[in-house]
């Protein structure tokens, strides 16, 4: 099981901010943030296996979709790919997904995907097993308007605290700024979280 | 309580088939105290809080509950779980802690009283499910928290929070929460984390209802839904 937060603030730098754990059983990090166009990223939630398939064939349709229109994707048409395929094969899959990119169009967004097909959009989202546990600091935490700086610590304290808590989440934080210049990867290992009174 | 309600029907619902959607579903459900609840030790004393929602099913068989139950002058219990099981445990260990007083002929300690509702709990821990924190003043260890879960663990800890609702809010207590608070913060602390549970559990909610415990008495107050800390809505 994994854990991620998605979340946006606006202003002239427009970002998103994608952030994943590893599993507890694997050795190793498993990426679960798949880029699916150059300023867009989707994370995978829920069956790993449903995940992979849904977020593969989003890429090509995506891809192809760009080159029709000659212009790269909107988000929501990303979110609206993978939203078609969860809905239409909804007894099938166990997936819920999180898209969040830039686009000219409408800045920084964040898309919600969830199990049986919904699509929503939200400032700030957040998913996985370990994501019960923070729901009451994200919700006291979050503002609207955040700088960039402002939205990683936000993002690396609501991860630490999940982790603190969730025997299935943890090791390494894996956070995404995308803006309209690009994308910049940080990660935070587990000995460098932040830490909270109780340890 | 509403819970006459919820009785008399299940054996109606259970002759006709489930199926019938002539028949709610929470006419044959168990009356449970789904809640948020929370204990906070601070010098002096302690502060404890709790939702006000009880469930049968998707129905709100009472929405202003009274969670906190004294079991002693300087004494008080958080229930979560079902309602039956806790208000049962509850009386039995007030009816003993009063004994015991009796005989000591002095108040009976906070550790004496977790103590008991941990032996109830441990003891009938298949046919339970109850979730109780159990907090007061004594004279020799001052505010005091213990942690009594479904299964009958007993443990002290400075704060603790229980019930369905208390998930939501680990990594709010885990952030907020420092050695040393005093009382009004620890008040502060225990409303805005309750609003905060209460908004996302569909199980808690209603009033926010305090209690401070220390040498000088038990202070109790309610925090109606209006005027509850309001968060960022997104």
């Amino acid at each position: 099981m994994d854990k991620r937060i998605w979340m946006k603030f606006s202003g002239k730098r427009s970002v998103c901010i994608v952030v994943l754990l590893r599993e507890y059983v694997s050795s190793k990090t498993i990426n679960k943030v798949i880029q699916v166009h150059d300023r867009i990223f989707c994370c995978m939630a829920g069956s790993l296996a449903d995940a992979q398939a849904v977020t593969k064939a989003a890429k090509f349709h995506l891809s192809f979709h760009s080159v029709q229109m000659e212009s790269p994707p909107l988000v929501i048409a990303a979110a609206s790919v993978l939203k078609e395929l969860c809905y239409k094969n909804k007894e099938e899959l166990q997936a819920g997904f999180i898209t969040a990119g830039w686009d000219m169009k409408k800045g920084p967004q964040v898309y919600v995907v969830a199990l049986g097909g919904m699509l929503v959009r939200q400032p700030v989202t957040i998913g996985g097993s370990g994501s019960t546990f923070i729901y009451g600091y994200v919700d006291a935490k979050y503002k609207p308007s955040m700088t960039k700086e402002e939205c990683l610590q936000f993002a690396t304290n609501a991860l630490a605290l999940a982790m603190g808590r969730d025997n299935v989440s943890g090791g390494v934080a894996n956070l995404v700024v995308i803006t309209e210049t690009g994308v910049e990867h940080v990660v935070v290992p587990g000995d460098k979280l932040p830490r909270f009174h109780d340890e | 309580m509403a819970a006459a309600v919820a009785t008399m029907m299940p054996n109606l619902g259970q002759q006709i088939s489930s199926k019938n959607d002539m028949i709610p579903d929470w006419t044959s459900q168990e009356v449970s105290t789904g809640t948020t609840i929370m204990a906070v030790e601070y010098d002096g004393g302690v502060v404890i809080g709790a939702d006000s929602r009880t469930t049968t099913g998707a129905y709100i068989a009472n929405r202003v509950t009274d969670k906190l139950t004294p079991i002693h002058d300087r004494i008080f219990c958080c229930r979560s779980g079902s309602a039956a099981d806790t208000q049962a445990i509850a009386d039995v260990v007030t009816y003993q802690l009063g004994f015991h007083s009796i005989e000591l002929d002095e108040p009976p300690l906070v550790e004496t009283a977790a103590n008991l509702f941990r032996a109830s709990c441990y003891r009938y821990r298949e046919e339970l499910t109850a979730g109780i924190l159990v907090a007061g003043w004594d004279r020799r260890k001052g505010g005091q928290v213990y942690c009594v879960p479904i299964g009958g663990m007993l443990v002290r800890q400075p704060v603790s929070v229980g019930g369905s609702g208390s998930t939501y809010i680990y990594g709010f207590m885990d952030s907020n929460y420092k050695p040393g608070l005093t009382k009004e913060q620890c008040l502060e602390l225990t409303a805005a984390a309750l609003s905060l549970a209460m908004e996302r559990d569909g199980s808690s909610g209603g009033v926010v209802r305090l209690a401070t415990i220390s040498e000088d008495g038990v202070e109790r107050r309610v925090i109606l839904g209006n005027q509850l800390p309001k968060f960022s809505t997104h």
